[in-house]
C-alpha cells in the first residue's frame, strides 16, 4: 500500500527525516513511535503531501506520489488536535470529505466507491459513522461543546467518512486522560480490523503502540531505529535507546565473557552464543528475582511503585551496594518493605544483549 | 525552524459569551464559575461605573457637547426645533446627488480596497521574506499622514506627467480612479492589519484537514478559512467603508469640483456658507449613517473574538514555495511598491530638489530659517516641536480615556456598554468641521472657556485616537483569562493589585502599541486641529498646509520637506510598533 | 520675541517638561495609575494658563492661515504701544470669518483681521465689529473704505486676482499671450485657462465676480459659455490649480499642463523668490485686464476684553510701519496710498492701474445666487 525510500526532510540545517524506509502493506496497522522531534509528525505529513521531501520517494498502492497533491491522494489524516473546523457542527465536519467529490476523478487517487454522494446519502452515511464512533445523534452539535473524547470520535468519524484507502493518525488519544485512552485504544484496534483499514499512526506512547500495531517502527532523529512486532520490539530491543524509551531501566555496560557478563552488579548470565567483548545489557524487571538478603546482590529498597490496573504487580526500586539503581517486578503479596534489605539474583532469559554499546543512551 | 506540525501550540481565544453559551467543557470557558454573590455584583458594577466616569465625561464634554450645540444652533429658531428642514434638505435635488456619490464612492472604494489589500493580508500572514516587518509598517504610514500631505504626492503619480502618464499615457487625476486609487492608498494598511492579524493567526492545520479531506487548495481556503475571516475583513471592510465615506481631503485635492461627499458638503455648508440648518442635517444624517456601520461593526468584532483555534503568528509564515506562492509575492510587493510606496517617494524626492535644478538639501535648511517672506512667526522647523508636544499630550489623553474605557469594556456587560463601546468610535467618523466649530460655540464659558487654549488641540487629537486606543486593547483585556484575577483575588489582592498583577504585564506590550498608535495618528491629524482658531503653534500637517497654500518653488519645496519629515516620523514610530507588536495586539 | 508670554514655545514646552519630569519619577510603571495622574494635572496645571488671554498687555488678533508679519515689525507695536500681539489662526478666510460670526459678543480675541469684500455683509449683518476710525485712514483711498459712515471695518490691504501666464510657453510657440476677458474665450487659447471653483474657492470666487462686473449681471453667463465650449478647467481650489496645473508656476514645472490661471497679481515676484540669481523677469506674468479687487478688512471685536489695545493694534494695522512690511509678508498691496511698494513688487509684479471692483452689498445680495448659477453652468 504504501512504500517509502530514503526519503529525507531537512528545516534548514536539522535533518527532520534523513532517508527513511518504510513500508505499510494492505489492512496492516503500523505505528511509528518515538519521542518528540523524532520526526514522525513529518513523515505523516511527507506521505499526506503537506510537507515536500528533500529527497527520496513516495508511492501508494504501487504509484509514485511526487506529483499528486494532496486531496488526490485519497488518504485520512486525524490531527493530533484534531483541527475540528469549528464552523460547522458534527454533521458538518463529517460529511466534509464526502462534499468534496474531488475523488471522483478516477486514477490512481480515486477512493473505491466514493463518488458524489447526493445529499440524502451523505446524511446516511454521517449518521452511520456516528453510529460506528458511538455517538449516534450527534449531527447537529457544535464543535465548541464537545469533550476532548467526544473531539476524538468526531475526528476520526471525519478521517473515515471518504472511505481512505490510508488512514493516518498522529498521536490520536494524546490529549485524553489515561483510562479513556485505554478504552479507546481497544475499540480503535477493533474498529480497523473490522473495517480493514490501512494504519499508520503516530504516537509516543509504547503502550498504545503495543496495543494498537500490527507492527512497530520505532524512530530516532529522524530515522528508523527498529522495526518489528509489538512482542520482537519489546523482546529483544534493538538499542538501548530503543530500550530506555519501551521504558526499561536496568541497563548497564558490561563486558561479555563465555556464557556471563561482567557488569557493576556483578556477574549475569547471558543467553547462549552472544559474542564477546563490550556491550550493554538489559535486564527487564521480570529476571530481577528478590531474594533473602543473604543470597546474591545485597539492595536496599527505596521506592515501591503501584502499576494500577488488575496485574497487582508491584514494581520496587533498588540500590544495590554496587552499581546503579535497579527496578525489579514483584507480585504485591510477596513485595519487601521501604528500605528493607534484600538480596538481589538476575534470571538468564530475561536479560538481553544490546549490540550497539558505543552508543550513548 | 522546527517541523512546524510540533511547533504549534493551539490556543483558544474565548472572550465572549458566545462561546461560553455552549455549555461544553471547553477550554478556557469560565462556565463552571459559581454564581456571584449579590455584593459582588455591585461591586463589580460600581468598579465599572467609576471606571466608565472619565471616558463617558470626556465624550460628552469634547464630543457630544459640542457637536450637540452646533446642531442645535443650526436646527433651533425662534426656541424651537425646526425639524422640517430635514425634509427641505434632504429633498434637494443637489444634496441627494452628494449622498448617492458618497454611497457609491465609498462602495467601490472599499470592494477595490479589498481586492488589493486582502492579497496583501495573505502574504503578511502566511509568508516569510526579507523585510517583512519593515514593509508592514511602511504600508501603514499612508494611514496615519495627513490627506493634504500625500494628495499632491499621489496626484504627481496618477496625474499629468505622473508615473503612469509616462508609462501608458493613461491619467486619472480628473476621474474618479483617482479618488478610489488614492482611497485603496490610504486604507490598504487597515485591511493587512486587521485581516492580515487574525489570518497570521488561524491554524494553517485547518486547511490541511481540509485538503486531507479531498479538498483542493482553494476549496479547503474557501471552506474553512474564509468563514474563519469574514467577521474580520467585514469588519476591516466597514472601517474602510467608514473612512471612505467620510472622506474629506481626498476628494478635495483629488476630486476636483465635481465631486462632493458628504463631508466635503457640511464643510462647504459650515465653513464657507455659514448654513448652519444644512449643515445640521447633514450632519445628522452622517450621523445616522456612521452610527449604523459602527453598531454592525461592532457584531463584526464580537464574532471575530469567537473561539477560533488560534495559534502564535511567529509559527504560520513560511518562505514561499512554487511558482504560484512566489508570483503571489511579488504580485502583492510590485502592489504595494506602485501604490503605496511610490507616492510617499515621490514626496521624498521633491523635497531633495534643489530650486534651480538638481538635488540638495535647499529646502531642508529653508525650514530653519524665518526668511524674508515668512509665513510664521518663528522658523518652520519648530513645527516639529510643536507636533511632537501635542502628539504627546494627546497620546496621554487617548492612553488615559481608552485605557479606562476598555477597562470597562472588557468586564462583560450588557448592551448599554457595547453600545457604548460603538459611541467611543463615532468621532472618527465626524466631520472635523463640525468638532471644531462646535468647541468654538460650545467651549466659550469660564470655566471651560478653551477656545483658544493649545488644550483644545491634543483634545480634538485624542478624540481620534481614543478609538484605535480601544481596540487595541480591547481584545487583549478581555482574552486575559478571568481564573487568573479570581486567582489573585483568593490570595488577598485587591482589585487595584489584581489589576496591576494580572491584567498589567499581559497588557503592556498592548498599551505601548496603542500609545504608538495614537501618538501617529496625532502627529498625522489635520482635519480638527486645523479648525481650531488656536495660538501660532501650528502643527506639522497645518504648516505643510499653509505652505502649500502659497505660490513659490520655496515655499512648495519646503511643503515637501516638512510632508517628508512627518513621513518619517510616522515610519519611525510604526516601525518601533512592529518590534513590540504582539500576536494579539487588537485589530490594528 | 513678540507675544512673550503667550509666544511661540513658552507654554507647550514648560507644560512637557513637567510632564516628562513626572514621567522619569515613575520609570518603571510607564503605564501605572501615575500616568494617569500626570494626565490630570497636565490639563489642570497647564490648561488655564494658555487660556488666560485677557491680560491688559496682551491684545489678540484674530485671523486667518494667511495672515503672516514679521517680528521686527510686531516687535516694534509691543515698543511702541506696550501690549504683545497675541494671534489665533481659524482655517481659511471663510472658515475664519465664520468663526468670528458664531462667538460674536464673546469673541476670542480683540481685533479681527481678513474679511475681505466679498464676505464683509457676512460680518457687518451679524454685528461683529464696533465703529472706529483708526489713525491713517485719510491716508487710504476713498474707493477701498467700506461702510465708510460707521467705519465699523478699516481696509489694511488689497489683491488682486488675475489670470496669470506661464511666459515660456507663449514664447516657444511665438504666440501672444490672451490680454482681455475676450481672448480667453477664442480658439487660439484652447484649453489653456484652469481656474478655482468658485463655491469654494476665494480666487474662483473673485474671477466670477470679475466677469460678472465685465459682462453685466445677464451677460456672464454667456461669456461662461464661451469659455466652457473652449475647455476651461475647474479645479478645486488654488493650490491644485496653481502648483498642479499651472505650468509656469515652479511646483508645475514640467507637469503642469496650463499655461493660463487664475491666480493673484502678486504671484509672479513669489516665483523669484528663492532663486539664487534674480531673473531678468518673472517667469509668469499677470493679465490686467481680468484683474478684480479684493480688499481685506479689520475690525474692532463687539465685546473685546481690551478695547483700548484693540484699537492701538488697528492703528498700528494701518500704520507705515506694517503697511511696508504687509507686500512680502501676505503678497497684498497695502491700503494705504503712501507707502512704497518694495523692489521685488515693482520690479517683477504687476501694479494694476484700474482693476474691477464691486460693492460688498451687491457681492453680498447676489453671491449665492450667481455661485449657485455658475455651478449649474459650468460643472453640471
Amino acid at each position: 500500500m504504501l512504500r517509502l525510500s530514503g526519503v529525507t526532510v531537512r528545516f534548514g540545517d536539522r535533518t527532520a527525516l534523513d532517508a527513511v524506509d518504510l513500508t505499510v502493506e494492505d489492512h496492516e496497522t503500523v505505528c511509528l513511535l518515538g519521542p518528540s522531534g523524532s520526526g514522525k509528525s513529518t513523515l505523516l505529513r511527507v506521505v499526506a503531501g503537506l510537507q515536500p521531501a528533500d529527497a527520496g520517494r513516495v508511492s501508494l498502492s504501487g504509484r509514485d506520489q511526487a506529483d499528486v497533491p494532496t486531496h488526490r491522494r485519497g488518504l485520512g489524516l486525524m490531527f493530533q488536535d484534531h483541527q475540528l473546523f469549528p464552523q460547522q457542527d458534527v454533521a458538518g465536519n463529517i460529511a466534509f470529505g464526502l462534499r468534496t467529490g474531488v475523488r471522483s476523478g478516477g486514477g490512481a487517487g480515486a477512493r473505491p466507491g466514493a463518488g458524489r454522494l447526493s445529499k440524502a446519502e451523505r446524511a446516511e452515511r454521517v449518521s452511520e459513522l456516528l453510529e460506528l464512533v458511538g455517538l449516534p445523534g450527534a449531527q447537529e452539535r457544535a464543535v465548541g461543546s464537545l469533550s476532548g473524547g467526544e473531539q476524538q470520535r468526531v475526528a476520526l468519524a471525519r478521517a473515515l467518512a471518504p472511505t481512505p484507502r490510508l488512514l493516518m493518525l498522529d498521536e490520536p488519544l494524546g490529549q485524553l486522560d489515561r483510562g479513556l485512552r485505554e478504552r479507546l485504544t481497544v475499540e480503535l484496534r477493533q474498529l480497523f480490523r473490522r473495517l480493514g483499514t490501512t494504519v499508520l499512526a503516530v504516537t509516543h506512547d509504547q503502550g498504545e503502540a503495543f496495543a494498537l500495531a500490527d507492527r512497530v517502527v520505532v524512530m530516532r532523529a529522524g530515522r528508523v531505529a527498529q522495526t518489528g512486532t509489538p512482542r520482537e520490539v519489546w523482546q529483544r530491543p534493538a538499542s538501548s535507546f530503543v530500550a530506555r524509551f519501551l521504558g526499561f531501566e536496568n541497563i548497564v555496560p558490561a563486558t561479555v565473557r563465555e556464557r556471563g557478563a561482567d557488569t557493576p552488579w556483578g556477574r549475569v548470565q547471558v543467553p547462549k552464543g552472544t559474542p564477546s567483548g563490550r556491550c550493554e545489557l538489559l535486564v527487564r524487571p521480570a529476571g530481577v528475582r528478590l531474594t533473602p538478603p543473604e543470597e546474591g546482590l545485597k539492595c536496599t529498597v527505596t521506592g515501591i511503585t503501584f502499576r494500577g490496573g488488575a496485574s497487582a504487580m508491584v514494581s520496587v526500586l533498588l540500590q544495590p551496594v554496587a552499581g546503579p539503581p535497579l527496578t525489579a517486578e514483584s507480585p504485591l503479596s510477596r513485595a519487601p518493605d521501604l528500605d528493607e534489605t534484600v538480596g538481589v539474583t538476575f534470571t538468564g532469559h530475561e536479560v538481553v544483549v544490546l549490540p550497539n554499546a558505543a552508543e550513548p543512551a | 525552524m522546527s517541523g512546524p506540525a510540533n511547533g504549534l501550540r493551539s490556543r483558544t481565544v474565548s472572550a465572549e459569551p458566545a462561546v461560553h453559551d455552549t455549555g461544553g467543557p471547553a477550554p478556557g470557558a469560565n462556565a463552571s464559575r459559581p454564581p456571584a454573590t449579590r455584593s459582588v455584583r455591585r461591586r463589580a458594577a460600581g468598579v465599572r461605573l467609576a471606571l466608565m466616569a472619565v471616558p463617558v465625561g470626556f465624550f460628552a464634554l469634547f464630543f457630544a457637547y459640542p457637536v450637540v450645540t452646533i446642531v442645535g444652533r443650526g436646527l433651533r429658531a425662534d426656541g424651537r426645533w425646526q425639524l422640517d428642514r430635514v425634509g427641505t434638505v434632504l429633498g434637494d435635488p443637489g444634496v441627494q446627488q452628494v449622498l448617492w456619490f458618497t454611497v457609491w464612492q465609498a462602495l467601490a472604494s472599499t470592494a477595490l480596497t479589498l481586492s488589493v489589500a486582502l492579497p496583501g493580508a495573505y502574504v503578511f500572514a502566511r509568508f516569510r521574506f526579507p523585510a517583512k516587518r519593515l514593509l508592514h509598517a511602511l504600508v501603514t504610514v499612508p494611514f496615519v499622514l495627513p490627506t493634504v500631505v500625500v494628495g499632491s504626492a499621489f496626484l504627481a503619480l496618477l496625474g499629468r506627467g505622473g508615473a503612469l502618464d509616462e508609462l501608458w499615457g493613461v491619467r486619472l487625476d480628473t476621474s474618479v480612479w483617482a479618488i478610489l486609487l488614492a482611497h485603496v492608498f490610504f486604507n490598504y494598511a487597515v485591511v493587512v492589519r486587521t485581516v492580515g492579524g487574525l489570518w497570521a493567526q488561524l491554524d494553517p492545520r485547518q486547511e490541511e484537514a481540509a485538503r486531507v479531506l479531498g479538498a483542493s487548495r482553494f476549496a479547503a481556503w474557501r471552506a474553512v478559512t474564509l468563514p474563519a475571516l469574514v467577521p474580520a475583513a467585514g469588519a476591516a471592510a466597514l472601517m474602510v467603508f467608514l473612512f471612505t465615506f467620510t472622506s474629506f481631503g481626498v476628494i478635495q485635492v483629488l476630486g476636483g469640483p465635481r465631486y462632493a461627499t458628504l463631508e466635503v458638503e457640511i464643510y462647504r455648508q459650515t465653513a464657507s456658507l455659514l448654513d448652519l440648518p444644512t449643515a445640521a442635517v447633514l450632519t445628522l444624517t452622517q450621523f445616522a449613517a456612521v452610527a449604523t456601520l459602527l453598531l454592525g461593526y461592532g457584531r463584526l468584532v464580537r464574532r471575530r473574538e469567537a473561539a477560533l483555534p488560534l495559534v502564535a503568528a511567529a509559527h504560520t509564515a513560511r518562505r514561499p514555495s512554487g511558482a504560484g506562492q512566489w508570483a503571489l509575492l511579488w504580485a502583492v510587493l510590485v502592489t504595494i511598491a506602485v501604490l503605496l510606496l511610490l507616492p510617499l517617494g515621490v514626496l521624498a524626492e521633491r523635497s531633495l530638489r534643489g530650486p534651480d535644478g538638481g538635488h540638495g538639501l535647499v529646502f531642508y535648511r529653508a525650514l530653519f530659517e524665518l526668511g524674508d517672506s515668512a509665513a510664521f512667526l518663528v522658523p518652520p522647523v519648530e513645527a516639529i516641536g510643536n507636533s511632537l508636544a501635542y502628539a504627546l499630550a494627546a497620546t496621554l489623553v487617548s492612553l488615559l480615556v481608552g485605557g479606562l474605557a476598555a477597562a470597562a469594556l472588557s468586564r462583560r456587560a450588557g448592551r448599554i456598554v457595547r453600545g457604548f463601546d460603538a459611541l467611543l468610535m463615532l468621532p472618527l467618523g465626524t466631520s472635523a468641521v463640525t468638532v471644531g466649530f462646535g468647541f468654538l460655540i460650545a467651549l466659550d464659558e469660564p470655566p471651560l472657556d478653551l477656545r483658544s487654549s493649545w488644550i483644545l488641540v491634543p483634545l480634538a487629537q485624542a478624540l481620534v485616537g481614543v478609538p484605535f486606543v480601544i481596540r487595541t486593547m480591547l481584545p487583549v483585556l478581555r482574552a486575559v483569562d478571568d481564573r487568573l484575577r479570581e486567582a489573585a483575588a483568593v490570595l488577598g489582592a485587591s482589585p487595584f493589585q489584581v489589576w496591576r498583577a494580572v491584567d498589567l504585564p499581559l497588557v503592556r506590550r498592548a498599551v505601548l502599541v496603542a500609545a504608538g498608535f495614537a501618538f501617529a495618528v496625532s502627529l498625522g491629524e489635520f482635519g480638527a486641529t486645523v479648525f481650531i482658531a488656536r495660538a501660532d503653534h501650528p502643527t506639522l500637517p497645518v504648516t505643510v498646509a499653509r505652505f502649500l497654500g502659497r505660490a513659490g518653488e520655496l515655499n512648495y519645496g519646503q511643503a515637501m520637506a516638512l510632508s517628508t519629515i512627518l513621513l518619517l516620523l510616522c515610519g519611525a514610530v510604526l516601525i518601533v510598533l512592529e518590534r513590540v507588536r504582539t500576536n494579539n495586539a487588537g485589530e490594528f | 520675541m513678540p507675544g512673550r508670554k503667550f509666544g511661540e514655545t513658552l507654554v507647550l514646552p514648560a507644560c512637557t517638561r513637567f510632564h516628562v519630569h513626572e514621567g522619569s519619577a515613575m520609570k518603571h510603571r510607564v503605564t501605572s495609575v501615575l500616568a494617569v495622574t500626570a494626565v490630570v494635572s497636565l490639563l489642570a496645571g497647564c490648561g488655564s494658563s494658555g487660556t488666560d488671554g485677557t491680560d491688559t498687555d496682551t491684545v489678540t488678533l484674530v485671523t486667518h492661515d494667511s495672515f503672516a508679519a514679521s517680528k521686527k515689525v510686531l516687535n516694534e507695536f509691543t515698543e511702541r504701544t506696550g501690549y504683545e500681539v497675541r494671534v489665533l489662526r481659524g482655517g481659511d478666510a471663510g472658515s475664519a470669518v465664520n468663526q468670528a460670526v458664531l462667538n460674536k459678543d464673546n469673541p476670542q480675541g480683540d481685533v479681527f483681521f481678513g474679511v475681505d469684500n466679498t464676505l464683509l455683509s457676512r460680518a457687518l449683518d451679524g454685528d461683529l465689529f464696533v465703529p472706529y476710525a483708526a489713525k491713517g485712514l485719510s491716508n487710504v483711498p476713498k474707493q477701498l473704505r467700506a461702510d465708510a459712515e460707521r467705519n465699523r471695518v478699516t481696509p489694511v490691504d488689497t489683491g488682486e486676482i488675475c489670470v496669470n501666464y506661464d511666459r515660456d510657453y507663449f514664447a516657444e510657440r511665438k504666440l501672444e499671450p490672451p490680454r482681455t476677458f475676450e481672448d480667453l474665450a477664442k480658439p487660439r487659447y484652447r484649453d489653456l485657462l484652469v481656474t478655482e471653483n468658485a463655491a469654494t474657492s476665494s480666487p474662483g470666487l473673485g474671477f466670477l465676480l470679475g466677469t460678472v462686473r465685465e459682462y453685466g449681471a445677464d451677460g456672464w453667463r454667456d461669456y461662461w459659455k464661451k469659455l466652457k465650449a473652449n475647455g476651461v478647467e475647474v479645479v478645486d481650489g488654488w493650490e491644485q490649480a496653481y502648483n498642479d496645473r499651472f505650468s509656469g508656476s515652479a511646483a508645475g514645472k514640467g507637469k503642469g499642463d496650463r499655461p493660463l490661471v487664475v491666480s493673484y497679481a502678486s504671484s509672479p515676484p513669489v516665483e523669484v523668490l528663492g532663486k539664487k540669481e534674480r531673473p531678468e523677469q518673472a517667469p509668469t506674468g499677470v493679465i490686467e485686464d481680468t484683474c478684480f479687487r479684493q480688499t481685506e478688512y479689520a475690525g474692532l471685536l463687539s465685546g473685546a476684553a481690551n478695547e483700548k489695545g484693540g484699537k492701538a493694534l488697528l492703528d498700528f494695522l494701518l500704520s507705515k510701519t506694517f503697511q511696508e512690511d504687509l507686500p512680502l509678508q501676505m503678497f497684498v498691496s497695502p491700503a494705504r496710498s503712501d507707502v512704497d511698494l518694495p523692489e521685488l513688487f515693482t520690479r517683477y509684479g504687476a501694479t494694476v492701474e484700474d482693476p474691477l471692483t464691486m460693492a460688498p452689498e451687491r457681492i453680498a445680495e447676489n453671491r449665492e445666487r450667481w455661485v449657485d448659477e455658475w455651478t449649474s453652468l459650468v460643472l453640471r
